[in-house]
């Protein structure tokens, strides 16, 4: 057993009041936060959702960007006029020549 | 850190780091138990009720701190007038009163054997007890407000008002004489406490840190979520409304 001297009441009472206060606090705040997360799916359930969940999720950067064309899949633009779907999105370079219509 | 300010990113970025900080106060207090009741020795003059400064000192650093954090959210929500600055000012509030509320009590128990009193009026003690006031006010103003901007607004311009009692505080020690002890850790020539009292001390701090840090992150969570659920309440009743119409 710890001998904490003749002081040893003192000692247990800090420790003893400090568990109990931070016990409480941490009770409450978890608790607070569990309420609050079972209101807000209580909700959702009765089909009652913020303007912003249904909007679609924005693009992130884990998304896989749309493949670049390579110069050895590129067509010739003076023979065949044609580009490729990701060609296609890109604007006109200024001064490029442009591909007979 | 911008990006951070969006509060559906913020509710993301908890919900990573709350698992982790919960293991690190686990280890952290588990440590600094471990430290203070079994390798630090008894102080040659407080015996061994110096183990009460392990934990009164860092809950006394932290109600400053907490308050700190209200002081410059309160910036934030005057100037920037940004949720989530109000949101973080709201919830440090309690957990900065608990830890006033500790540093008072075990202080006070501390004092008994060694001052021979629990308490007295001198100007550290009672700035520490106008500090857990202020706390008390703020949470009670926010309570008794319905609506969560204005609430913050008249908040925060409280909060400013007593941030002027915290360098009071701190320099209360050296500007007037009182019966609780000068600065003995962050002094310009260095702690004046021997390491094997200092290092746990020190555990203890980072401890009560992480929980502090960790404590007031779940709790920012529950009160945007809260504000989430008023809103949803609030179109709830006013489609209610519409079809009766």
């Amino acid at each position: 057993m710890l001998d904490l001297g003749p002081h040893a009441s003192f000692i247990l009472a800090a420790y003893g009041v400090t568990l109990v206060a931070v016990a409480a606090l941490v009770l409450a705040i978890v608790g607070d936060d569990l309420k609050q997360r079972h209101l807000l799916a209580e909700l959702e359930r009765q089909g009652i959702k913020r303007r912003s969940a249904a909007k679609p999720a924005p693009p992130t950067a884990k998304t896989k960007p749309a493949p670049k064309p390579s110069k050895a899949s590129k067509p010739s633009k003076a023979k065949t006029g044609a580009k490729s779907p990701a060609a296609k999105q890109k604007p006109a370079r200024p001064g490029a020549r442009k591909t007979p219509s | 850190m911008i990006s951070l300010a969006n509060p559906t990113r913020f509710l993301s970025l908890v919900e990573a780091v709350v698992p982790w900080l919960t293991a690190l106060v686990v280890i952290l207090l588990g440590a600094g138990l471990y430290l203070s009741f079994f390798v630090a020795p008894p102080d040659y003059q407080q015996g061994e009720t110096v183990r009460i400064m392990f934990i009164h000192v860092p809950a006394a650093w932290l109600a400053l701190f907490g308050y700190t954090v209200i002081a410059m959210a309160a910036l934030g929500t005057l100037i920037w007038r940004h949720p989530l600055a109000d949101v973080a000012a709201k919830t440090a509030a309690p957990i900065g009163a608990t830890f006033t509320f500790i540093a008072l009590v075990t202080g006070s128990l501390w004092g008994k054997p060694m001052w021979g009193t629990y308490w007295v009026w001198d100007a550290r003690l009672t700035s520490m007890l106008v500090l857990f006031l202020l706390y008390l006010g703020l949470i009670a103003l926010w309570q008794a407000t319905e609506e969560p901007g204005r609430a913050g607004r008249a908040a925060a311009i409280l909060a400013l008002v007593g941030a002027i009692n915290i360098p009071i505080i701190k320099f209360s020690v050296d500007w007037w004489n009182t019966l609780h002890q000068p600065a003995s850790v962050f002094r310009a020539d260095g702690p004046t406490i021997d390491p094997s009292l200092l290092t746990p001390l020190f555990v203890m701090a980072a401890a009560f840190t992480a929980l502090f840090v960790l404590l007031h992150l779940i709790a920012m969570r529950a009160e945007i979520l809260r504000r989430r659920v008023r809103a949803l309440q609030q179109t709830q009743v006013a489609r209610a409304a519409m079809a009766e119409a």
